[in-house]
């Protein structure tokens, strides 16, 4: 008797104390969430239209690094939205967007015919358009550090990078590399070169191989694609196994977004004009006001880069990525919310915003006014 | 005193009560579980064939244009799209099968047979540890650690033994293959064989070991006229189970394979096959619907695979247990019979 009575006390005790943690541990997340918002910085007041609830967007994982910055940002002008991206990938952005799951989505490469159809049901017999919000240069990235060779921005061409990538170059002291870098010629080992590609689908393989088909069209013959078409070298999942490949071993060269690429790796220069040019901020951001938008007659706001370009200090391959969204609402409030939202991500504020956390660069004057043209444009209609 | 006598017999009555009904309600408990997994099994049937019915039968232009996209434009069938997929999931598969049975048996006769207690107890306890470790920490160990540092290894194979075809052709490096690939999934459902194999031995009949030991058979041959015939079923259900885990597993590899679609047996070379799992996750999050679709019917195929790899241990398994039950019921004749034939041969 003395026993139960023992084991039922302990028993409680145990319930009790599991009680006791559950809430408290309950309360800890509470508190936590209650306070990030006094964190934030002090408020700025805007003559615009007060919002409030939760918006949520899906999409890209390239932008999610600029779209954290703008939330903290948009959350500092309009504090009552709760906002939310999902970096699950374009494609699946996309397909969230179109069953009308999230208001807008983060994609790199812009609708096709059939996803602008599928777009008329939630955007109510419109079609959806597509805004570029993100640039970015994509670095080709190589490692030949016991060479003493990562430091010096090998030079390379359009046709050289192409037959490296292709795996027609195969060493890296072929006679053309080593045409194209006289001063440190003599350097290069006799070493066989592993080109290391993104294995996943991604966004910046479709911009890697569209420069390379425009700017060396007989050494890349393969159309592109969000998957690579050569099977030289080796793949890896996501920018950062490419980086940490890359890392892995010498002789290795691959392609990521400039602002991942870690120090130490050494960054081909690319030849345009008479020039090798670095992805460096001012050289992608002259590669941006160059760039041509595609003519649409539905607000569709479509860069096509300078691939080919002889202009000095203009870096060529880039990555622009784009937010995708309806031009009729028949809410209120979520038209003036995605309005507002998009208007402050391409904003001068939001792009030096995300240039300073993500590494982005700031779009163009020229691509940020046609993209206000069609924000401009976003209207209601009684549903 | 009264008092506590009342409850006591109100409580034998509900107990008696509940007793009564308990077989029956015990019964339904149990009949409830077994259809859940069926419901369940039906229902991931029913979703892959519903997801990748477009993939099968619908609008073919689409079907065309994802697979050609997902296999960055190097076909447009389907069958031809999957077929590399299904050879890289069962070679590397099948590799780490081969290479985790031999050790996991090794493992498991050591600490049944062989070592000493305490000995067997820090191995027992250490290898159930291994078994909880989730794959995406093997995965992340493989693909930052032994990727680097196994290279010199798989340089020398690839010397000396390159005229094998397994390991011809350049080793390459970073070595993100097959071999590499096929190791970390080795160690991965080593565990899980280990501990169902070493649950197994133990369980052999002490009197079986003892006749054995006591009409003069060395230690090994105990281990191989008692303990192997024994455990044998045993041992072909933990492979098969070891087999599932290395069939779907999909963080590991999609961290350390560098992917290929060749029906190609150099283990030593780079972007030369790739598993359905890891394809799907790597395609998956930036495909279209009629691309999802198509990667479920890849999906589809690996669990029509391991549908049929299950029957087939199912297979192996149901024969072992008959011969295990004639065995049980004529075992001194048997253990007999088998020394007088050991002795013969001797």
């Amino acid at each position: 008797m003395n026993q139960h009575h023992s084991q039922h006390l302990l028993r409680m005790i145990l319930s009790c104390l599991i009680i006791f943690f559950t809430l408290s541990s309950a309360g800890c997340g509470q508190n936590l969430g209650n306070n990030i918002p006094s964190i934030s910085l002090p408020k700025k007041q805007k003559d615009a239209v007060a919002l409030s609830g939760n918006y949520s967007g899906a999409g890209a994982s390239s932008q999610q690094s600029a779209i954290q910055t703008w939330i903290v940002g948009f959350n500092e002008l309009q504090p009552a939205v709760n906002l939310s991206y999902d970096p699950s990938g374009s494609g699946a952005g996309v397909a969230t967007f179109l069953n009308g799951a999230n208001v807008w989505a983060g994609s790199d490469i812009p609708l096709n015919n059939e996803q602008l159809r599928n777009s008329e049901t939630i955007c109510h017999g419109h079609t959806a358009f597509d805004l570029p919000d993100y640039a970015a240069p994509i670095a080709i990235t190589y490692n030949l550090s016991s060479y003493g060779l990562n430091a010096k921005h090998l030079h390379l061409t359009a046709q050289v990078i192409a037959e490296i990538f292709n795996g027609t170059i195969t060493n890296w002291d072929s006679p053309q590399i080593k045409a194209l870098n006289p001063s440190i010629a003599s350097q290069l080992p006799d070493l066989s070169i592993t080109p290391v590609w993104r294995s996943d689908k991604s966004g910046t393989t479709k911009n890697f191989e569209e420069y390379l088909a425009a700017a060396a069209p007989h050494d890349w013959t393969k159309t592109s694609s969000e998957n690579w078409s050569y099977q030289a070298g080796q793949g890896a999942k996501g920018t950062s196994g490419v980086i940490q490949t890359v890392l892995q071993a010498e002789g290795t060269i691959g392609y990521a977004d400039a602002a991942q690429v870690t120090s130490g790796l050494g960054i081909v220069a690319v030849h345009v004009g008479t020039n090798y040019v670095l992805p460096t901020d001012i050289a992608t951001s002259n590669a941006l006001s160059q760039s041509t938008i595609l003519p649409s007659t539905t607000g569709r706001v479509i860069v096509s880069l300078p691939h080919t370009t002889t202009v000095a200090n203009t870096y060529p391959i880039d990555l622009v990525s784009y937010a995708i969204a309806c031009p009729v609402y028949t809410n209120n409030s979520k038209a003036e919310f995605v309005k507002q939202w998009l208007t402050y991500i391409d904003s001068v504020e939001g792009q030096d915003a995300a240039h300073m956390t993500s590494g982005s660069v700031p779009l163009s004057h020229n691509i940020r006014t046609k993209v206000m043209e069609t924000i401009q444009s976003i209207r209601v209609v009684a549903s | 005193m009264i008092h506590t006598s009342s409850t006591h017999s109100t409580s034998t009555f509900v107990s008696r009560t509940l007793c009564r009904y308990a077989d029956t309600i015990f019964k339904y408990i149990t009949l409830i579980a077994g259809l859940i997994i069926l419901f369940i099994l039906t229902a991931v049937t029913v979703f892959l064939l519903i997801q990748a019915a477009p993939a099968m039968v619908g609008d073919k232009n689409q079907t065309v244009w994802a697979i050609r996209s997902l296999s960055g434009g190097r076909t447009i069938h389907f069958w031809t799209y999957v077929g590399p997929l299904i050879f890289g999931t069962i070679l590397t598969s099948f590799l780490a099968l081969v290479c985790a049975l031999f050790i996991a048996l090794g493992v498991a006769l050591f600490i049944t047979q062989y070592a000493p207690r305490p000995l067997a107890f820090i191995l027992s306890h250490v290898i159930d540890l291994l078994a909880a470790v989730p794959s995406v920490i093997f995965g992340l160990w493989g693909g930052l650690v032994l990727v680097p540092s196994t290279y010199p290894f798989w340089k020398w194979m690839n010397t000396y033994f390159g005229w094998i075809p397994l390991f011809s052709g350049q080793a390459s490096n970073p070595p993100r293959t097959v071999a590499t690939v096929s190791l970390v999934l080795t160690i991965m459902i080593l565990p899980i064989i280990c501990s169902m194999a070493r649950d197994i031995f133990q369980q052999t009949p002490v009197l079986l070991k003892e006749a054995a030991l006591g009409l003069g058979a060395t230690q090994w041959e105990m281990i191989k006229l008692a303990v192997l015939p024994f455990g044998k079923k045993g041992v072909i259900s933990a492979a098969m189970l070891g087999l599932g885990r290395a069939l779907g597993e999909t963080m590991a590899v999609l961290m350390i394979l560098s992917p290929g679609d060749l029906y190609s047996w150099k283990l030593l070379v780079a972007s030369q096959n790739q598993t359905i799992a890891a394809n799907i996750a790597a395609q998956f999050p930036e495909s279209d619907s009629a691309g999802v679709s198509v990667l479920i019917a890849t999906g589809l195929v690996l669990f029509v695979i391991t549908f049929l790899v299950n029957i087939a241990a199912h297979h192996l398994t149901g024969n072992a247990i008959h011969t295990k039950q004639k065995n049980n019921i004529r075992h001194p004749l048997c253990i007999n019979k088998q020394f007088i034939r050991c002795s013969e041969t001797d």
